[in-house]
């Protein structure tokens, strides 16, 4: 029982960044024990065009599940399956720690009625059991669980594991589903991309994001602008700005939004309320402006301008521009 | 819970002194729209149900303060961080049924687990359709929407069924004061909990690392330049 299963996530047919986390993360583990890895691609007939990337980044085998049915994310099915394949012998799973990981990770645990291990930092590795950090108390405080179940049930919050290559046979194998995957009680009717393709929070090496100091929606325009000069940034907001329906909720970064951790936050108009402080405090660098001097936003900053955003964030948009222009 | 914290000497919990509990965010969404789902029906009873000590039926109240109609406390003394032994002690109190829709919070803002919700559902046999910021019950179904990172999806499954609630939802109302007197006549009933084998223990919390104090590079637009400067040589992210 040395052998890891890694769960590669995919939406409307494409792989996501963190289906190349998981499988990473379990080559990690099976080349200190010595066991295989074994990645899920889970889609549409058609997805198994990606088993080549999971092989590249170290999978010894790649169980494909492709099925009409798995077009949209199918949670019953692959719960069944997933639960009947784990219950053949691995040493522990990863799953991604994103929206549909988190469900996923908890349904496989709850069929096995096992434990498992949600939204993990560290893992190490030893005979019978995994210690596992993970954030609790919206981020204030690391919390270490040591996680005696096989297999061990990790799911890998985004970043903790970079997609490395380090290639294997990534042999294809089908994964016949168990039961009809057609006859479930929960059905996803749509799968939707939010509009304008944009870079998500979650994966964002940079995140702009706007607070009440923009004073009205219009002017999230120049938080926008910022993102664009960057080009591999996304747009957060304070939940003062999301409960006005300046944004969308999904846009929310805070201690009930989206807890993220760019190389580079930018506050612009944020005062720093503990509980925006807790989704992002552990960016690597922050950068805030705000009017007033007294903001905790600055106690949480590397740099910080005190500044109306209204002027300073035109200016530094085009100082970007010329940056990466020079680069 | 509110501010900030201090480990306790056993290094497994949190210094309480100071500190007030109450209801977590995402559970306090879901009785507002438990709530609000009898309001507009006009019929039907919310049930809320609370596992954890004494200090717990100080939130049960809170919740019929907001228009809740019965409470429930699952008696536990200890702080359990175990999602499946938690999900045992409120399927064996929720297995004979009486209910159409179970509402819970997407996580415990301290714990983070997001387990409980997922793993009763399994031990009643319900479906689940987890972390929703919409929602819709019509005819036996029941209509919801997950926000996805850069996506969403729509999900359907039928009644009776186990949501849990994210944001976008609903806003926990503030309790009138009408609404207090009248919780202080409902029913709360308490009962030990029948806790599952804990099987998942935390072993230790540590503070995560202090950031460096940071500094006020300058004042307004003029600012700029010395700020992209420290962007590009000393953080290099530029």
């Amino acid at each position: 029982m040395t052998n890891i299963l890694a769960f590669s996530e995919t939406r409307l047919g494409e792989l996501r960044r963190a289906g190349l986390e998981t499988v990473t993360a379990a080559r990690k583990v099976a080349d200190a024990t010595g066991g295989q890895v074994h990645a899920v691609l889970a889609g549409a007939p058609g997805i198994a065009q990606h088993a080549a990337k999971l092989a590249a980044h170290g999978a010894d085998v790649v169980l494909v599940l492709e099925h009409d049915a798995f077009a949209n994310y199918n949670p019953e099915a692959l719960t069944a399956t997933l639960a009947a394949r784990l219950g053949s012998g691995y040493r522990a799973a990863f799953f991604a720690a994103s929206a549909l990981g988190h469900d996923l990770v908890a349904r496989v645990a709850a069929k096995m009625k096992l434990a498992y291990a949600s939204d993990v930092t560290e893992f190490a590795f030893s005979a019978d059991s995994v210690a596992v950090a993970h954030p609790g108390y919206t981020n204030k405080i690391v919390q270490r669980f040591v996680l005696k179940a096989t297999p061990a049930l990790i799911s890998l919050r985004a970043g903790a594991v970079l997609p490395a290559e380090n290639a294997k046979a990534g042999t294809v194998e089908a994964l016949a589903p168990v039961g009809d995957p057609a006859a479930v009680r929960v059905k996803v009717t749509l799968t939707e991309k939010a509009a304008g393709g944009k870079i998500d929070l979650g994966e964002a090496p940079v995140i702009i994001a706007g607070g009440r100091g923009l004073k009205e929606a219009a002017n999230f325009k120049l938080v926008e602008d910022l993102a664009a000069a960057f080009g591999n940034a996304a747009v957060g907001a304070t939940r003062a700005v999301t409960d006005d329906g300046w944004r969308p909720h999904s846009d929310q970064i805070g201690q009930t939004g989206r807890l993220v951790s760019p190389d580079l936050y930018v506050a612009c108009g944020i005062s720093g309320a503990i509980q925006h402080l807790a989704g992002m405090r552990t960016s690597k660098t922050i950068v805030a402006i705000n009017k007033d001097k007294e903001a905790p936003i600055f106690k949480a900053a590397d740099y910080g301008i005190v500044g109306d955003v209204m002027d300073v964030l035109p200016v530094l948009t085009e100082a970007v521009k010329q940056a990466k222009a020079g680069a | 819970m509110e501010g900030r914290f201090k480990i306790a000497a056993s290094g497994t919990g949190i210094d309480e002194a100071g500190l007030k509990y109450d209801m977590s965010d995402f559970d306090g969404y879901a009785a507002e729209v438990a709530i609000q789902i009898t309001e507009k029906a006009g019929a039907g009873e919310v049930t809320v149900i609370s596992l954890g000590p004494d200090v717990v039926q100080e939130t049960l109240r809170k919740a019929l303060s907001m228009g809740a109609h019965r409470a429930v406390q699952l008696k536990h003394d200890a702080p359990v961080s175990d999602g499946l032994a938690v999900a045992t002690a409120l399927a064996a109190e929720l297995k004979d049924g009486g209910y159409d829709l179970i509402l819970c919070g997407r996580m415990a803002v301290d714990t983070q687990n997001r387990s409980t919700g997922i793993f009763l559902a399994e031990l009643l046999g319900l479906p689940v359709i987890s972390a929703i910021s919409q929602l819709n019950v019509e005819g036996g179904v029941v209509k919801a929407r997950r926000e996805l990172e850069g996506a969403y999806e729509l999900i359907e499954c039928p009644l009776p069924a186990v949501v849990t609630i994210d944001e976008g939802i609903a806003r926990a109302r503030y309790p009138s004061l009408k609404g207090i007197m009248a919780a202080k006549k409902k029913p709360l009933e308490v009962k030990p909990a029948q806790l599952g084998a804990i099987t998942y223990q935390l072993e230790k919390m540590e503070l995560p690392a202090e950031r460096a104090a940071g500094r006020i590079i300058g004042e307004g637009k003029d600012a700029v330049p010395e700020l992209v400067r420290l962007l590009k040589e000393e953080a290099k992210v530029l």
